[in-house]
C-alpha cells in the first residue's frame, strides 16, 4: 500500500492505494486518526484499493466513530469494487457516507 | 504448477495404527473454488482434513497447501501458512472460558500486533458477517448449536484466510439454520473469492454450495467431479450413497418391507 494526503476544498483527502492488509493497516490507521486529530473533515479515497482486510475496514469504522465524536465529517470516495464487496459483506455500505468522487461530494453541498 | 491450485492432494495414504484410513486419495482445489468432500460417517473425511492441515503425518503421498509442500515445510513455513488458513472444526472448539467476542479476537491477538480497538472492531465485524452481531459478550455455553457453528466460522475468518476449511457445518442443525450457513459459505466465496473446502454428509447442502464434489468411501475416492457429474454418475455405489440419503421415500414398497424385516431372514 502507498498513501497520499492532500487538502482540497476544506477536506483532508487520504488516498489509499494497493493492498491494505496487516502489514500496512496500522500506517493507514495513523493517517486517518492524525487527520481527524488535527480537526479536519476527512475523506478516504478507496478508488485505488485492490484488497482490504478486516483490520483495514476496522480502521475506517474507528475513523468514522472518532469523527462523529468530534463532529467532523468523514466519508469514503470512489470505493473500488474490491473494497465495496468487503464493506457490503458486513453491511457497512449502508453505514458510511460514500461518494463517487470529491466533486460528487461537493455537489451535495452539505 | 503448484500456483495453479490452492490445494493439491496427491496419492495420500494414511493409517491410524495399522488400520488404513485413507487409500491413494488425490484431489485438487482451484483458487476461489468451493470443494465439498462427502462420504458416510467413518469414511475418512475428518482424517483427510487433519492431513490437509498438517495435524497428522502422512504415510505416503504429498499435500500442497497454497503452494507449500507441508511434509517438507519448516516449522516457520507452517506457522506462516496457518495465518492464511481458517478452520471451523466439527465440534466448534470455542474456548468456554472466553466470551464469543474474545474467542473470535483470539487469533488476531496471537498472530498480530494490531491495536486493541482494531482487534475488537475486527472481531465484531466477523460476528456481523455470520449474523451474530451483538452476541459478542455471551459465552459459548449460552449459544445454540447453530450459533456455535457460526461463532466458530467467525473465528475461522478472523485472520481473513485465503483458504477456509469447514468440517460438517450442518451436522446437528435444523434445515433452516443449515441452509443459512450454506448461503453464508456462498457469500464468502462470492465476495471475498475465498477458496473453501467443506466436509459434509448432507447431500442437499453439497449440491447447493459445491463447484466440485469428492466422494469418499472407506478411505478411497469413489468419484470426484462437478455437481452434475456426481449427480449423474452411473457408478452404483455413488447412486447408493446419494439415493439412500436424498430420496429415502423413493424406496419401493417391497424394498421398504424388506428393510424392515431383513432380520427375519438373517435370524
Ligand atoms: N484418532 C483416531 N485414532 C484411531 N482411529 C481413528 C481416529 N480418528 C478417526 N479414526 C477412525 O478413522 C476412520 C475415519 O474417521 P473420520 O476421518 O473421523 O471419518 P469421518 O469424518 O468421515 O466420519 C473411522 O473408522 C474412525 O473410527
Ligand atoms: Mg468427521
Amino acid at each position: 500500500m502507498v498513501y497520499q494526503v492532500k487538502k482540497d476544498s476544506g477536506f483532508a483527502i487520504i488516498h489509499l492505494v494497493g493492498d491494505i492488509d496487516l502489514s500496512c493497516s496500522p500506517e493507514a490507521r495513523k493517517a486517518i486518526l492524525d487527520s481527524l486529530g488535527a480537526g479536519q473533515p476527512t475523506l478516504v479515497d478507496l478508488s485505488g484499493v485492490t484488497y482490504i482486510d478486516s483490520s483495514g475496514v476496522a480502521n475506517l469504522v474507528e475513523g468514522y466513530q472518532t469523527a462523529k465524536k468530534k463532529s467532523l465529517e468523514f466519508g469514503l470516495l470512489g470505493v473500488s469494487e474490491a473494497a465495496f464487496s468487503v464493506l457490503e459483506l458486513a453491511r457497512l455500505d449502508k453505514v458510511f457516507p460514500i461518494h463517487g468522487s470529491l466533486k460528487e461530494r461537493l455537489a451535495k453541498n452539505g | 504448477m503448484s500456483d495453479d491450485y490452492a490445494l493439491e492432494v496427491d496419492s495420500v495414504t494414511a493409517y491410524y495404527g495399522s488400520r488404513r484410513i485413507l487409500d491413494d486419495v488425490s484431489l485438487r482445489v482451484g483458487y476461489g473454488e468451493i470443494m465439498v468432500i462427502m462420504g458416510g460417517s467413518g469414511s475418512g473425511k475428518s482424517t483427510l482434513l487433519r492431513h490437509m492441515l498438517a495435524l497428522n503425518k502422512l504415510a505416503a503421498g504429498s499435500i500442497r497447501v497454497l503452494g507449500l509442500n507441508i511434509a517438507r515445510a519448516t516449522g516457520e513455513e507452517l506457522h506462516k501458512l496457518r495465518r492464511d488458513i481458517g478452520v471451523a472444526f466439527q465440534s466448534g472448539a470455542l474456548l468456554s472460558s472466553l466470551t464469543v467476542g474474545e474467542n473470535v479476537a483470539l487469533p488476531l491477538r496471537e498472530h498480530t500486533d494490531l491495536n486493541d480497538n482494531i482487534v475488537q472492531i475486527s472481531a465484531k465485524l466477523k460476528l456481523e458477517v455470520v449474523n451474530l452481531g451483538g452476541f459478542d459478550q455471551l459465552y459459548p455455553a449460552q449459544l445454540s448449536g447453530g450459533m456455535i457453528k457460526r461463532a466458530a466460522l467467525a473465528r475461522a475468518l478472523a485472520m481473513d484466510p485465503k483458504l477456509l476449511f469447514f468440517d460438517e457445518p450442518s451436522a446437528g442443525l435444523d434445515p433452516v439454520v443449515s441452509s443459512e450457513l450454506d448461503d453464508l459459505i456462498l457469500k464468502l466465496r462470492n465476495s471475498l473469492k475465498m477458496t473453501i473446502v467443506v466436509v459434509t454428509h448432507e447431500l442437499e447442502s453439497a449440491f447447493k454450495i459445491a463447484d466440485r464434489i469428492t466422494v469418499l468411501d472407506h478411505g478411497r475416492i469413489l468419484i470426484s467431479g462437478t455437481v452434475d457429474e456426481v449427480r449423474n454418475s452411473t457408478i452404483a455405489r455413488v447412486q447408493d450413497l446419494l439415493q439412500r440419503r436424498s430420496r429415502p421415500s423413493e424406496l419401493s414398497a417391497d424394498d421398504y418391507l424388506e428393510r424392515l424385516t431383513a432380520h427375519v431372514k438373517r435370524a
